[in-house]
């Protein structure tokens, strides 16, 4: 059953990375419910640029929730009050007519406001770069089931490399903690046969690479709920007793 | 239209290497994650002494001499080995540093933290977060200055004019029969239960603790703890003020090192 509701909208302005930003209020009439959210502010920006205006910048790629590109802040809440979705995938029929709704980017010192609702989140790339990834000899295609991986492992593994890197996590913390983003990216490595050679090389540098640019957890919890893949924070505790063990074996190292 | 955007140089890290690289394994209380590790090894060391503390503290309920002996019996501990207090004041040195420690790393923490973090001027809802984690920051440092009062009071005796050292039933039915010193107690000791709420629970994530079949034990661990330590310590203000703890400002220790007491009972 597709309706249209009409909702009131105070959206961040912000020109550009220096400029100073502030809420302007939009009434966006006539929306279906069948819409998403990016759809819906697609619908807002058409109409901003018949009116001759700048239109609302945000991000958004795939529009499937796996690609991680969009990400709001939609009444203080990241990616809206839907739990388990991205903001792409969160529908207006989970708002009522008359709405007011708060939309705002991603706030954390690194993650600077680029223009609008779009943030710069290469600090997390950072992350990434500092040991996000296994080191192999490519060649031939190995035969299929070389290395035995328990299908409990797996699913544990898989569970931690749902992560989409959007960067909820540190827009829900408290703390702008990106603790639960780098415990994923470090377990979906580190708890697979193929991510054991780099295991302490990685936890720790990127353990560290991430206390360069965001602030410490708290274990609040918040971003567990914030998290479109519901990626649980059991993840920030192993990577925390991988982080200490690292600390250990790496000191012995003297290459 | 002037849509580019303008891409700006990668964001500056919010914390800058430390200036000395101390040696291992100093060195891993220069990170932040080790100074979680330390904060909730030393929160445990903590929550080890609060349990003990008031669980000794029962004592009161006893009777006078009871609870003058339990003191001396703490300052007897390992006179075997060791000169008298000794053992006490090993104890005491540890938790002193332990206490230290955990608010050393709690406010560096805190201050990196604070600079990662950016307001949400449209307003923030919080979903997980409760009462107890968000307000860490506020409990930590009030139980702190407590603490100060606490061994003033009780320990040094700075504010009871009446102080008798070594008889800790007199000292508590002094000071907590006054209605301003008992509220504080009251406040303080809650500011505790809260923090222990949060933090034992923290601690097991801080450290590693963790295993999916038994997790749902440890909010239990720490309600349980939390709920323990606020009846234990809330019981003491309440029941001087009740009248039920009350030696009628008569000193039973100081009557007995003086000869002066009657009788075993009153």
């Amino acid at each position: 059953m597709s309706a249209e509701i009409n909702l009131t909208l105070k959206v961040w302005r912000q020109a550009g990375p220096n400029a100073e930003g502030r809420f302007v209020t939009y009434e966006a009439g006539g929306i279906s419910t069948d819409a998403s959210f990016l759809e819906m502010l697609d619908i807002v920006n058409e109409r901003l640029i018949e009116a001759g205006e700048e239109p609302i910048v945000f991000e958004s790629d795939c529009r499937e929730g796996i690609c991680g590109t969009c990400g709001l802040m939609i009444n203080g809440q990241a990616h809206g009050p839907q739990k388990g979705t991205a903001t792409c995938q969160l529908h207006m029929r989970s708002f009522s007519d008359g709405d007011h709704i708060v939309i705002e980017p991603w706030r954390a010192t690194s993650f600077p406001v680029l223009r609008d609702l779009a943030v710069d989140r290469r600090a997390m790339d950072a992350i990434i770069g500092a040991g996000g990834y296994i080191s192999v000899n490519t060649g031939a295609a190995p035969d299929a089931n070389l290395t035995p991986v328990p299908k409990e492992t797996a699913d544990t593994a898989f569970d931690a490399a749902a992560c989409i890197g959007c960067g909820a996590c540190v827009a829900a913390c408290p703390n702008s903690a990106a603790q639960l983003f780098t415990a994923a990216k470090v377990q979906h490595l580190n708890l697979l046969p193929q991510g054991q050679a780099q295991r302490w090389a990685r936890t720790e540098a990127m353990v560290e690479t991430m206390e360069a640019f965001f602030g410490s957890c708290t274990n609040h919890g918040e971003c567990e709920e914030a998290c479109p893949k519901e990626i649980p924070i059991d993840f920030i505790a192993w990577t925390n007793r991988d982080y200490i063990k690292a600390k250990v074996k790496n000191r012995k190292l003297v290459g | 239209m002037a849509q580019a955007i303008t891409r700006v140089s990668a964001p500056p890290p919010v914390r800058s290497e430390p200036k000395i690289k101390l040696p291992w394994p100093l060195s891993i209380y220069q990170t932040a994650v080790g100074k979680k590790w330390v904060m909730g090894l030393t929160g445990a060391a903590l929550l080890g002494f609060i349990v003990v503390h008031m669980i000794g503290n029962l004592h009161l309920y006893e009777g006078p001499l009871e609870i003058h002996e339990y003191a001396e019996t703490l300052r007897d501990l390992g006179t075997k080995l060791l000169p008298r207090t000794w053992l006490l004041w090993i104890m005491r040195i540890g938790l002193i540093i332990a206490f230290a420690l955990h608010i050393h790393s709690a406010y560096s923490l805190s201050r990196m933290s604070i600079a990662a973090d950016q307001r949400y001027p449209g307003g923030r809802n919080y979903i997980a977060a409760n009462f107890a984690s968000r307000t860490m920051r506020w409990t930590g440092p009030i139980i702190g200055l407590y603490l100060f009062y606490h061994l003033a009071d009780l320990t040094w005796g700075w504010f009871n004019p009446d102080f008798v050292r070594g008889d800790p039933y007199h000292n508590v039915s002094e000071s907590l029969s006054s209605i301003p010193v008992a509220i504080l107690y009251i406040v303080a000791n809650t500011a505790l239960a809260v923090h222990i709420f949060h933090g034992t629970w923290s601690m097991f994530q801080s450290l590693g603790v963790n295993s999916p079949r038994y997790n749902h034990l440890r909010r239990y661990l720490a309600a349980g703890l939390a709920g323990i330590i606020l009846v234990g310590n809330l019981s003491f203000p309440i029941f001087v003020q009740a009248g039920v703890i009350d030696d009628n400002g008569r000193s039973i220790v100081e009557e007995l090192q003086h000869g002066t007491a009657e009788g075993e009972d009153h």
